[in-house]
């Protein structure tokens, strides 16, 4: 493929004595998706906190484009391209689906500090809002409260403010976790859909292997916070490795 | 047009609509209206309150901050206005430059605070904004030479705004002098300042500070430096809080610890913020209105409640005068429990 987007080197976290990523180096190149899978408490998730800012490294690197950011905040690495869908849900509970959205437009256009126009004014925003909300069929539900919201629409609003916010690295952390069997094909139906524009780096952590079979261009396996494996699907699901991490375990293989 | 000036923030309930146009007929008619020294005394620190009240809710109800330094911010704003008017002797160049400075000093303290602790923890805030805001009140009963210490400081305003100043007889009974002038300054320099804190609220930047009230993980995540907003907030909030408290000192002409600085303005402020509907605006006008007329005549009304029960026994002294707070104190209580997203929320609900 082309170019690396994003490496991670060495990149470790310790919580007290608990190393819970250890020293992971990967490179992740444009255009592919990129499935990470690991046992429960394998450290997936830190490991996105650690690439997206939410916590410091105790030790390693991030680099992003060829740009160090082991030491940005949250919003300028957000800024840089890292865009990060949350585990759990994680929105605007009293604002509108609509808003929710608008806000994550008028951020990616530096539009935050105007004081003296008033949002609704701002017709383009409103428009783009509207327009993803279309693409992801939830149009109707713009004017919701998110807190009314079933958890399956609140998983897809996650999606989409993610897609509002189009960075070059998106992160998706268990996006179907929680859903019902008819709900989950839309989220995934929507990845693909991103995946289909090759200038995006997809990173996604699920653990359905008929959904990693279908999506991923190449798996990356976490085993108690330290790579395990990583490499074409068909190699990685065939190591013993991951049959005695992961495959073994009881985990739901569709 | 109206909508316009309301930044598209329309009161959204009909009842809501009527008792806001009520208020500001009544306020904007006042000395005609309600002719009387105590009366249109009443109604100006109306206004004033309401800005006062609005420009905490922008931080409190908007960005999720808990302050307990906007009476500190209101009582630059008079003491600016004061010391101005002292050293400048009286003008409105005075009244000009003592705002300004007031208000700039305000939003330095404000910018200081926020950086010192809003990096840490928002709660963090809260502890040092009591903190400063008792040392500061502390300081300024200390400086007497500067600031008349516990006594305070009389000055003059420009003759214009003053009883003594005459443009004409009188218009429907009522005297046309400076005092009635003083009055439409306070009341158009507040409905100034509340449509600006409308527009503030709607505009990009006070959503974001919404999403920052509602999840601020969330917001930095998506890329707004959340620390830059809320510091931006505190100083906007502290700079509004000075004017409010500059046309305060034109309204009274003194200043001193008790009037502009005590801890009690906080209090009231807190109530009326509560009362009337965080996070609305409106519910600014609602609590000003509902407890400074409440402070000036419930005392009153007890007092002759005390008198019509007198031989009765326990009623009486329930009802005494001195007992206003234990009521206004049950009042708050009851209208939190009932009304806990204030009485603009329930007005809202209700539609
Ligand atoms: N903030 C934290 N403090 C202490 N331990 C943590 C923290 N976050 C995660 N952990 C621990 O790190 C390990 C990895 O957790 P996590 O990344 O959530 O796993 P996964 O997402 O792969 O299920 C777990 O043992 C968890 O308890
Ligand atoms: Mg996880």
């Amino acid at each position: 493929m082309t170019h690396p987007i994003l490496e991670t080197r060495d990149l470790t976290v310790r919580f007290g004595g608990h190393v819970a990523v250890d020293a992971v180096s990967c490179t992740f190149r444009t255009g592919e998706l990129c499935a990470i899978v690991g046992p429960n408490g394998a450290g997936k998730t830190t490991y996105f906190n650690l690439i997206s800012g939410q916590i410091p490294a105790s030790a390693g690197r991030v680099v992003l484009n060829g740009q160090d950011i082991t030491r940005a905040g949250v919003s300028r690495r957000c800024d840089l391209g890292i865009g990060r869908a949350f585990q759990l849900t994680n929105l605007f509970p009293n604002l509108t689906v609509l808003e929710n959205v608008r806000l994550v437009i008028q951020s990616k256009r530096r539009m935050g500090f105007a004081l003296f126009s008033t949002a609704a004014s701002h017709v383009e925003l409103t428009n783009r809002a509207e327009e993803i909300l279309d693409s992801v069929r939830m149009m109707p539900l713009s004017g919701y409260k998110v807190s009314e919201l079933s958890h399956g629409n609140q998983r897809k609003l996650e999606v989409a403010l993610l897609i509002a916010l189009d960075p070059l690295v998106y992160m998706f952390d268990e996006p179907t976790a929680g859903m019902s069997v008819d709900e989950a094909p839309v989220v995934l139906d929507l990845i693909a859909r991103l995946k289909a524009q090759t200038d995006r780096t997809i990173l996604l952590v699920e653990h359905k292997m008929d959904v990693i079979r279908s999506l991923a261009d190449r798996i990356v396996v976490l085993h108690n916070g330290a790579l395990a494996a990583d490499g074409a699907p068909a190699e990685v699901m065939a190591s013993d490795v991951v049959q005695e991490a992961y495959m073994g375990k009881e985990l739901d293989i569709a | 047009m109206l909508v316009k000036l309301l930044s598209g923030d329309s009161p959204r309930s009909p009842l809501l609509a009527l008792i806001l146009l009520a208020i500001l007929i009544a306020l904007a008619f006042a000395p005609f209206l309600f002719p009387g020294i105590r009366s249109v005394d009443t109604a100006a620190r109306i206004c004033i309150f309401i800005v006062l009240v609005a420009s905490y809710d922008l931080l409190l109800g908007y960005t999720g901050i808990v302050s307990f330094a906007h009476t500190m911010f209101f009582g630059m704003g008079a003491y600016g206005v004061a010391l101005a008017s002292v050293h400048m002797g009286r003008g409105f160049d005075a009244l000009a430059v003592g705002t300004l400075a007031g208000a700039a000093l305000a939003a330095v303290f404000a910018f200081l605070i926020a950086l010192f602790s809003l990096r840490v923890r928002a709660i963090f805030f809260a502890m040092i904004t009591l903190a400063v805001a008792s040392a500061v009140a502390v300081l300024v009963s200390q400086l007497s030479q500067i600031t008349g210490g516990e006594d305070g400081l009389t000055f003059l305003i420009p003759r214009e705004l003053t009883p003594a100043f005459r443009f004409g007889d009188e218009l429907f009974g009522v005297r046309l002098n400076g005092k009635l002038l003083n009055y439409y300054l306070v009341f158009l320099a507040s409905l100034a300042l509340f449509l600006l804190l409308l527009r503030i609220v709607n505009s990009p930047f006070g959503r974001v500070l919404q999403a920052i009230r509602e999840n601020d993980f969330r917001a930095e995540s998506i890329g707004y430096r959340v620390v830059a907003y809320r510091t931006t907030a505190t100083c906007i909030s502290a700079a509004v809080a000075a004017f409010a408290g500059a046309l305060y000192a034109v309204w009274i002409r003194y200043v001193g610890p008790d009037a502009v600085l005590s801890f009690d303005i906080m209090l009231d402020i807190l109530l009326m913020v509560v009362i009337g509907g965080m996070g609305t605006m409106y519910g600014a006008v609602i609590g000003a209105v509902l407890l400074l007329i409440a402070q000036n005549y419930l005392q009153e009304l007890m007092g002759l409640g005390a008198g019509a029960f007198e031989g009765v026994p326990i009623l009486p002294e329930l009802l005494s005068a001195d007992r206003w707070l234990l009521w206004l104190g049950i009042l708050f209580v009851l209208s939190v429990y009932f009304f806990p997203t204030g009485i603009v929320g329930r007005l809202r609900q209700g539609r």
